[in-house]
């Protein structure tokens, strides 16, 4: 068995013990393009999870890194003239440059064969196995491109990678406004003389500031004036840092016949939450695994290999994607109070919840609890049992239920659901109207809307957009049909639009005379006042189509004027279609719904035509809800599938929504709707 | 949750008296369902075919495409031929559709590839639906309809027109996270109640290598993946148990089990081991 690894990088080397390790007949050699010594970048990090791994993997690697390791269990947060810390994260760090020489060392203890400046012009051909382990820009995966499917996308901020002689005695976040804009400093001490030091900003931001312009020194003593508080006067020291932007690497596949991929050549993540090369050293073991589990059969190791692997990358690889959009829209948030940034800040990636962070942290969650709900001291509920002022109306919790959703009775408010302002505006013939329509219960938010183009269909227990075999007549902003067999909808003409505003205003005073807590105007989903904010949906040559925004708002003018209660918009963000509304225009209307007296913006996105894209998973529409909330500053209600009370803790946490609402899994619901004493009297007969 | 049994209608060697007496023993078994897998340009039946057999000599267990691939088919004779399974089975049908991984089945139908994804929407909404002016009997009321696919549209189409989501097969915990992106969807679309949950997986229990070498062929098409694939085939009543369990446990309302060799041997021992 013959094993030649492209690469001498922590992946490559670590693979070269593991296999001689594992069988040491088999012959490996290492092709590195440059000398032993050369390196860039400085320190990289490793949780306590990953050192486990490695112990068990080699002990004597282990052993000679943890000697030499940096350790540290806080995070310190420099932001808005305070420091915040949290406690409970253990984390280490190693120079880069040592970890190569302990893993070169054993390397040659083990007798691999380790070639340095061996520039590698092509894929080996003599190998049994051979390992593209040549980082982000590998060779390996470039010469075979297209079965590999190889994408790679620029993600984050601008940064560069510095180091520092000043020992940092925690993993520290600096975050410093300038007159250019937001700039963030990631850092870490990795040996007992140096820290590593990564500055980020915006690509406007670095324009602004001209860095575009600099070369390597002007940058680095900008960053040195910059920051020269937080480096107590030390230097910046540079390895070749130059502003870059992180590619995203990502592959449809990561092997091919006996060539495979390691590391940063198959997958890279940010590197805001210090993955890459833990996940590198970890490829190295399941390598190891698969080819020993299926005794050195390479096809089959291979697959096993990336099954093993993919998962836990890709989900790795999604949590460093959230970060890196955190740090992008991290100037939003500057203006927050300092406890809630950092929380917002802990918990960027999705790793980290309110749950978990108080098993690390207990201190930090109260502060935040506390800090949340007013207290002074003593003890505080968690965020989502924290009141909620609209308006004059106050909410007990956090916790929005559906109606039909009877398992979240504890809830501080309950949807109505769709009612329709009147008959023509209903979904279909179950849909209420507000003259069929009372509170079941209190306090309600109630839904008003008219379905447009979507209406006139069969129920939704049957269906969705399916057209009722006789209808009513529709209208909409523009005759086009919403889906598959839809009507042609009629153009709402001036009359039109002046009855259906009436409309709403008449039911606006109806929800007042039935006592509604919380009145909401259905603006989203492609219902009639959606479709006239889209361009895919409102082709008007009129004033309401030059100005999409005139009807909804004369709308919303109008019932303001006749309802002094909390008042809500259901707005769709953005309508995952090309040539539709993106999350920016969307943010841009909920500042403008804001203005003219909106007090809650219920962030949803699509469904504005029926071919769109949408992104289905648990906390679909938080990050949506979270831009609409930091940039528009509004409150905001929150749905997208959080299922459990920990989701609504963080989300209204980090100040990413007001109010949320919880889906409790179905399962949990039909196992609640069975009484016990029930479930035993069936077993007993 | 309820366990069914794949046909053999793609494996290779099968044929109709062995289609036949399977569906006889399935009935017979601890199976609650019967399904098939379709394929064009594959040596295998035809899908509703395969299905009206099977209903001829059963009467209780449901009969379910898992899935079909629906543009491959006109609409009306797509929802003809699902109607008349459905009447003639005494209403047993679960037609589980997508728009399917193959280009080459395309090619063959003679069907635009690159807009398979509207036309499913149109199919879905014909079959769902009560598209007027249409005199394509029988009634479809009462077809129970399953959607697959792992994309954003696949599950705003599942949510929209079908009764649940039909899994294209994996470890238990992806389809956990399908199940949750099921009902992301579901609530999305303001569907009552919650989506009917199937999943997937193959099994050899007696020649392995045969079952192996039949899924590398059926899967060749995707490359690298066949051998994945190939690597999750369920291969002991060991592995048949714990899959079983992990999708019970995952949510899973019906969980087919395909065989990959074409043997009645294969049956009795995945009711061996699945055993209730």
């Amino acid at each position: 068995m013959k094993v030649t690894i492209v690469g001498g990088g922590p992946a490559g080397l670590y693979l070269a013990i593991l296999l001689r390790k594992a069988d040491p007949g088999v012959q490996v050699s290492v092709l590195e393009r440059n000398a032993p010594d050369a390196t860039f970048g400085w320190g990289v990090v490793f949780s306590e999870e990953t050192l486990g791994a490695l112990r068990d993997a080699d002990h004597e690697t282990h052993l000679a890194i943890t000697d030499t390791f940096a350790r540290w269990d806080r995070v310190d947060i420099r932001y808005g003239g305070r420091v915040l810390t949290s406690r409970g994260h253990s984390f280490s760090a190693i120079a880069r440059k040592r970890l190569l020489e302990i893993l070169q060392e054993r390397c040659l203890a083990l007798g691999a064969d380790l070639r340095f400046h061996q520039e590698v012009g092509s894929v080996p051909e003599d190998a049994d196995l051979v390992v593209g382990a040549d980082g982000v820009n590998s060779l390996v995966r470039r010469a075979y491109e297209p079965d590999f499917r190889t994408r790679i996308a620029p993600e984050g901020c601008k940064y560069a990678w510095f180091g520092t002689p000043l020992v940092f005695d925690a993993f520290t976040f600096v975050f410093r406004e300038t007159e250019h804009g937001l700039f963030q400093v990631h850092a870490y001490p990795f040996d007992e003389r140096t820290s590593t030091f990564i500055v980020e900003c915006r690509e406007d931001t670095w324009r602004r500031a001209g860095l575009d312009e600099c070369d390597e020194d002007e940058s680095l003593a900008f960053c040195e004036r910059l920051f020269a508080r937080d480096l107590e006067g030390r230097e910046l020291l540079s390895n070749r840092s130059l502003w870059t932007s992180f590619p995203k690497v990502t592959n449809a596949t990561w092997h091919r016949d006996r060539v495979v991929l390691l590391g940063d050549a198959a997958h890279t993540a940010h590197f805001s939450i210090g993955s890459g090369t833990k996940l590198a050293m970890e490829d190295s073991i399941a390598l190891r695994d698969a080819l020993v589990a299926r005794s050195w059969d390479v096809d089959a190791a291979l697959v096993h290999y990336e099954l093993a692997r993919r998962p836990v990358v890709e989900r790795t690889q999604e949590a460093a994607s959230e970060s890196a959009g955190f740090f992008t829209r991290v100037a939003a948030y500057a203006g927050a109070e300092p406890i809630q940034f950092a929380f917002n800040l802990l918990t960027r990636s999705g790793r980290i919840t309110h749950a978990s962070l108080t098993v690390r942290d207990p201190g930090f969650t109260r502060s935040l609890d506390a800090w949340f709900s007013g207290a002074r001291a003593g003890v505080a509920p968690p965020p989502v049992f924290a009141p909620f002022r609209l308006r004059g109306l106050e909410l007990r919790n956090r916790i929005v239920a559906r109606a039909e959703n009877e398992a979240a009775s504890g809830a501080a408010l309950v949807l109505s659901g769709f009612v329709a302002v009147s008959a023509g505006g209903r979904i279909s013939p179950e849909t209420p109207t507000i003259d069929d329509w009372t509170p079941a219960q209190r306090p309600v938010l109630l839904q008003l809307g008219h379905a447009g183009r979507r209406g006139a269909c069969l129920p939704r227990s049957v269906g969705v957009d399916l057209p009722l075999p006789d209808g009513w007549e529709l209208v909409s902003a523009s005759p086009l049909p919403y889906g598959p067999y839809s009507a042609v909808p009629t153009e709402l003409d001036a009359p039109g639009l002046a009855a259906v505003r009436e409309e709403f205003v008449a039911a606006a005073q109806r929800a007042g005379e039935l006592g509604v807590d919380i009145l909401e105007l259905d603006f989203a989903h492609g219902y009639l006042i959606g479709s006239f904010l889209s361009p895919l949906t409102n082709r008007r040559r009129d004033e309401y189509g030059r100005e999409r925004l005139r009807y909804p708002l004369e709308v919303l003018d109008a019932v303001r004027a006749a309802w002094d209660g909390p008042l809500a918009v259901r707005l769709s963000v953005t309508d995952w279609a090309r040539g539709g509304l993106a999350v920016d225009d969307g943010v841009a209307i909920a500042r403008a719904l804001a203005e003219h007296g909106c007090d809650l913006v219920h962030t949803v996105a699509g469904q504005t035509v029926h071919d769109d894209r949408p992104e289905y998973r648990r906390g679909f529409l938080t990050g949506l809800g979270d831009r609409v909330r930091a940039e528009a500053r509004v409150p905001t209600l929150l749905g997208g599938h959080l299922t459990t009370l920990d989701d609504v803790n963080t989300a209204v946490g980090a100040g990413r929504a007001d109010l949320c609402i919880l889906d409790l899994p179905s399962s949990a619901v039909e196992a609640d709707a069975v009484p016990p004493s029930v479930e035993r009297q069936a077993v007993s007969t | 949750m309820n366990v069914g049994v794949g046909l053999p209608t793609t494996t290779p060697g099968a044929d109709g008296a062995l289609v036949v007496e399977w569906a006889k023993r399935a009935e017979a078994g601890p199976f609650t369902s019967l399904a098939v897998l379709d394929r064009l340009a594959y040596e295998s039946f035809e899908p509703f075919t395969a299905l009206a057999a099977a209903a001829g000599v059963t009467s209780r267990v449901r009969l379910a495409t898992m899935v079909a691939a629906g543009p491959l088919r006109p609409t009306a004779l797509l929802a003809k031929q699902a109607a008349s399974l459905h009447a003639l089975s005494g209403g047993r049908l679960t037609l589980g559709l997508a728009i399917g991984a193959r280009v080459e089945d395309y090619e063959a139908a003679g069907v635009d590839h690159r807009d398979r994804g509207r036309r499913l929407a149109e199919q879905l909404a014909y079959v769902r639906g009560r598209v007027e002016e249409e005199r394509v009997g029988p009634s479809r009321e009462g077809i129970e309809l399953l959607v697959g696919g792992g994309s954003g549209p696949a599950f705003a189409r599942m949510a929209r027109y079908a009764d649940g989501y039909a899994h294209g097969g994996g470890p238990p915990r992806a389809f956990a996270g399908a199940a949750a992106r099921a009902e992301a969807a579901w609530r999305d679309l303001g569907r009552p109640g919650r989506p009917r949950l199937w999943g997937q997986g193959y099994f050899a229990l007696g020649d392995v290598e045969a079952g192996n070498a039949y899924l590398r062929d059926y899967y060749a098409f995707t490359g690298p993946f066949a051998e994945r694939v190939v690597a999750a085939n369920l291969t002991s009543a060991r592995a048949v148990k714990d899959f079983v369990r992990g999708y019970a446990e995952a949510g899973c309302d019906e969980l087919v089990l395909f065989p990959t060799v074409s043997d009645l041997s294969e049956l009795d021992r995945l009711a061996e081991a699945v055993g209730r």
